[in-house]
């Protein structure tokens, strides 16, 4: 739920970051709070158990500019991915703006993928929100490990698509960042299917970092305008 | 595309009287300060003494706490908890539900007893809950409290991120 709080000037969203355990959730914020100018961020907070496992969320608040005399705020937070946190991590959901999805590229991380996937749909369905017609985002990190999977691979399996809720959507569009393919395309059988944006990224270096945060909140501040 | 939950905003004259009615609060039991977050964890306003510690952060984590709370509350059986108090050995908070919507936290010394706190914790509760739902009952009347700043601004979402 986005907040705009006039009297501050602020237009305040949350975005969060969701997938299987060790996938790179926390590393994508903590690579974010590297590079960004201190004085456009907040501090970094961790709940996290003793090894380093989150347990309840990781936050961080970055301004990522001014629109119109509003500065844009947006609080990043990640979930718990181990199956076991199921309840904290629906509890981070509440009043979400916008989703990225971090993959796990590693060919044995597959099922966790998926399990992840159908999670992130049950807990927002649960909230009634629908993440075909939200601000989503996918990366599959770890593109570096020799075991990855190929992205085609991965998109049939974690992004394989959804019927265009609003039919003036049924038209061709190109994907912006992956030249040749397309975010929302026409099956030969005539059906109309939209993709979420996906990126590559190798979190630990901060590959795809700030594309996969950049589409993400381009998308969520186009769908409050 | 639409936002997963409802957005909301608040005017000037909002926070203006929400400010008062805390304000109030704080001079009636000698409290330092108070904070309202919203039940997403985004600071609204503090009113009260300047705060040592960044209060975005004490917002998110206030947030966090409560709906873990609220969640416990299900567990056994309640719908929720509506206040929470956490003792320290000098300094307390005490934080409490305002329709729904937001989350007033309230830091005090050992000075302040708790029982004034709870006891002028419910009209001004109650006070809060009012001035929200005239917000709310006027967003409902009027569409929306404000024009859409970002109404066409697609071009300049798109410049925003031109790094």
């Amino acid at each position: 739920m986005s907040m705009i709080n006039y009297a501050a000037r602020e237009i305040n969203c949350k975005i969060v970051y969701y997938g299987p355990g060790l996938g790179g959730k926390t590393t994508n914020l903590e690579h974010i709070y590297g590079k960004v100018k201190p004085e456009t961020r907040g501090k970094l907070i961790s709940l996290a158990t003793e090894n380093e496992r989150t347990l309840f969320f990781d936050f961080l608040p970055v301004d990522l500019g001014t629109i119109r005399g509003f500065n844009t705020r947006f609080h990043l937070y990640t979930v718990p991915g181990q199956v076991y946190y199921n309840a904290s991590r629906k509890l981070i959901l509440k009043n979400v703006d916008g989703i990225v999805f971090v993959a796990d590229s590693q060919m044995e991380r597959m099922e966790a993928n998926l399990e992840s996937m159908q999670n992130l749909y049950d807990n927002m369905a649960e909230y009634g929100y629908d993440l075909t017609s939200m601000p989503f985002v996918i990366q599959y990190n770890k593109r570096d490990l020799p075991n990855a999977a190929p992205v085609s691979e991965l998109q049939q399996a974690l992004n394989p698509g959804w019927e265009p809720g609003d039919p003036a959507k049924a038209r061709l569009s190109p994907d912006p960042y992956h030249a040749g393919e397309n975010l929302v395309s026409q099956l030969p059988t005539g059906e109309w299917v939209e993709k979420a944006q996906y990126f590559e990224g190798v979190a630990i270096a901060g590959d795809g970092v700030f594309d996969t945060l950049k589409a993400v909140s381009k998308l969520v501040l186009k769908a409050l305008a | 595309m639409q936002p997963a939950a409802s957005s909301w905003s608040f005017e000037e004259d909002d926070l203006n009287a929400i400010t008062r009615t805390i304000s109030r609060f704080l001079a009636e039991t000698g409290a330092r300060s108070a904070l309202l977050v919203d039940r997403s964890g985004q600071l609204v306003t503090t009113v009260g003494e300047s705060l040592s510690f960044d209060p975005t952060t004490f917002a998110t984590l206030t947030a966090a706490d409560f709906s873990a709370n609220d969640q416990l509350a299900r567990l056994i059986g309640e719908t929720d908890f509506t206040t929470l108090f956490h003792q320290g050995e000098r300094e307390s908070m005490y934080v409490a539900d305002i329709a729904r919507r937001l989350i007033l936290v309230v830091l005090f010394d050992n000075r302040t007893p708790i029982g004034l706190v709870r006891l002028k914790m419910k009209p001004a509760v109650e006070e809060l809950t009012g001035h929200l739902d005239r917000a709310f009952a006027r967003a409902r009347a009027s569409g929306t409290t404000q024009p859409n700043i970002l109404a066409g601004a697609g071009d300049e979402i798109d410049e925003l991120f031109n790094w």
